[in-house]
């Protein structure tokens, strides 16, 4: 018999995929957001990996920035049949119809990073994030006992409506609360942007002068737009201006080291341990903590220079 | 005398004027401009600066608009120039290599449109989009979805340098206006460019080779873009292949329209481009200088947007004009 190269490929495609069921390794399915951050391409690299550390099948779908794409993903890993589902939300709702899905065709959901707003809570079996309040109280906290309690704050917000800028938001007010000497005096969002946090800093330079003595970033790409907008006011980072921040990726603890950033609290991008140990004990029966966080490390003058050798991201 | 309100440039002009009066009675600090190491700083200061990069897209975008289309790629092409930028210095390029090499980018990405517009016949928004949405790929793929660190002092220069004590990006854009605007109406091309966009098949007609108009202005707005992606990597010292001209395009058309562009082509006004792109930078500004909380700060922007649009309609003045009939008409 005489076969057409299509179908010879066919044939070939076939036996392939034979070939990779086969094995019975563990197959995950994890859809994330997209690479909209060097902390989110260092979520990805630790999922991956950890992934072939482990041998882990992982099939990998990068959303893109786009919700829609996450849910396309999910639907094609509920039709491979895969053994979990990890799922990174771009944002809260409008998961439940796929996250049914998931639930009839019996593949445990977890997700990470960020949580989901749902009406049947049954539809995930865990979730496993960053404690964004935690980060804010942190980050109030160290500020209140360098500062003895008293100075005037500009806070930089991130992108409004945004659980990392609500939480971190909420927990700094409240964490400074405590403490009346330290007062915010504007807020604004630089939108997690570099060059947002920039030109909102060069804007409250110049309204504000020189009685700004805090500047608290909701992330480090903020705090380094902010660090340009203060050095070319002629003034000193660090010194004249204490700078607190959150998310520790690499460039931030070296602004650390350097002075120019006081100190700046973790958000441990690297879920991967963490979350196939969750997969394993979920698929052998055990109980899972139905929300758990990564532990979050804070890094100041003392502690970043030793830090810094071993920063992943 | 022929009234003011004519002039296409009258709105935006008297929207930007009101702006920044609102500014200074809230804080007169507002116009102030000192000398700091030896360079202008101040409020004014920053918005020229910071609104260089949008006046620069609105540009190219002008003539686009002019010959009745519409380039929706150019925020994408300011990332990968940026990020082109930043691989190139990263490899220890010479600042006019990175330079040709992200004008050059431009001018490809302006070609890819123009060749599916004016030649192939692709409806101008489905044409751009295509690049809108391939083109930040293309950006994260070049820097390899890492924000790259920039060091090197004269290519911060060009966004954060001064000249004389007067910020250099601001002139550069200037001189660009300046130029763009004497190739444009003190030769024939102008003329050209709107008789393609008023009317592409009589133009032809007339002798004009429509297509090749249509696809240089792409080419123009394409190399506008890459050079506002080499100010915007410049300014933060970084190429932020995600985040770099996010909704440019927007902002982009916003200024061109505002300023007195018909979107359906035909009319362009240059000057009116600039200012609708200062508007845009002194309404940021004023949310910061009035201490508007972000959450809502978008409502009086677009209070502002829909303002200036209605008051620029002919329909809107007529039936203002209604309200108050003019007593020299009588």
């Amino acid at each position: 018999m005489k076969l057409t190269p299509w179908f010879k490929s066919f044939l070939a495609f076939v036996s392939l995929a034979a070939a990779t069921v086969a094995p019975a390794a563990l197959k995950i399915g994890f859809a994330q957001t997209g690479a909209e951050s060097a902390w989110r391409t260092a979520n990805s690299d630790s999922m991956k990996a950890e992934a072939a550390k482990r041998g882990i099948d992982l099939k990998f779908s990068d959303g893109q920035g786009k919700q829609e794409n996450q849910i396309r993903a999910l639907r094609s890993f509920i039709a491979q049949k895969v053994d979990a589902v990890v799922l990174a939300p771009l944002v809260e709702t409008g998961w439940d119809p796929v996250l049914r899905d998931a639930k009839r065709a019996g593949i445990p959901v977890i997700i990470t990073d960020r949580s989901i707003v749902t009406t049947d809570e049954t539809l995930y079996a865990c979730f496993i994030g960053s404690d964004f309040f935690e980060e804010g109280r942190m980050a109030a906290e160290w500020l209140a006992k360098k500062t003895g309690g008293t100075g005037r704050i500009v806070e930089l917000q991130g992108t409004p409506g945004s659980a990392p800028a609500n939480e971190r938001r909420k927990a700094f007010a409240e964490g400074i609360a405590s403490h009346p000497g330290l007062k915010i005096i504007d807020s604004q969002s630089g939108d997690f942007r570099r060059a947002g946090g920039k030109e909102v800093m060069e804007a409250l330079l110049k309204k504000h002068g020189k009685s700004i003595e805090i500047v608290y970033a909701h992330n480090d790409d903020m705090a380094l737009g902010a660090i340009q907008a203060i050095e070319e006011a002629g003034l000193k980072p660090g010194t004249d201006i204490v700078i607190v921040s959150i998310d520790a990726v690499r460039e931030g603890v070296q602004a650390v080291v350097a002075g120019k950033i006081n100190c700046t609290v973790e958000c441990n991008p690297l879920f991967g341990p963490k979350v196939y140990d969750t997969v394993a004990k979920l698929l052998a029966g055990q109980k899972v903590e139905r929300k758990s966080f990564n532990k979050d490390e804070l890094f100041d003058a003392t502690n970043a220079g030793a830090a810094l050798p071993t920063r992943q991201y | 005398m022929k009234p003011k309100a004519k002039s296409p440039i009258f709105w935006p002009l008297a929207g930007l004027v009101a702006l920044v009066l609102l500014n200074a009675v809230h804080d007169l600090g507002f116009l102030k401009i000192t000398l700091l190491d030896g360079h202008l700083y101040g409020v004014p200061v920053d918005i020229l600066t910071q609104g260089s990069r949008t006046m620069l897209v609105a540009l190219g975008m002008t003539l686009v608009i002019a010959t009745g289309g519409v380039d929706l790629s150019v925020g994408s092409v300011v990332a990968i120039a940026g990020a082109v930028c930043a691989v190139l210095l990263q490899g220890g390029h010479s600042l006019a290599v990175t330079l040709a090499a992200a004008i050059g980018t431009g001018l490809l990405a302006g070609s890819a449109n123009g060749l599916l517009v004016a030649r192939l016949g692709v409806q101008p928004i489905v044409a751009t989009l295509i690049l809108m949405v391939a083109g930040r790929g293309v950006a994260q793929l070049i820097v390899d979805g890492q924000v790259i660190i920039i060091k090197s002092p004269s290519f911060e220069f060009l966004a954060n340098g001064f000249l004389l004590g007067v910020p250099f990006a601001p002139l550069l854009v200037i001189a660009l206006y300046a130029a763009t605007h004497f190739a444009l109406r003190r030769t024939a091309l102008g003329l050209f460019i709107e008789a393609v966009g008023d009317n592409e098949t009589a133009s032809r007609f007339a002798g004009l080779a429509a297509a090749r108009i249509k696809a240089l202005a792409y080419i123009f707005c394409g190399a506008c873009a890459g050079l506002a992606g080499v100010l915007a990597a410049a300014n933060i010292r970084a190429a932020d292949a995600y985040r770099a001209g996010e909704n440019m395009e927007l902002d982009a058309i916003f200024a061109v329209v505002v300023g007195g562009t018909a979107l359906t082509g035909g009319r362009f006004v240059i000057l009116g481009t600039a200012i609708g792109a200062l508007l845009i930078q002194t309404l940021t500004t004023t949310m910061y200088n009035l201490g508007v909380p972000p959450a809502i700060a978008p409502v009086p922007k677009a209070l502002l947007i829909i303002g200036v649009s209605l008051l620029q309609s002919e329909k809107v003045g007529r039936w203002l004009g209604g309200l108050w009939p003019k007593k020299e008409a009588a």
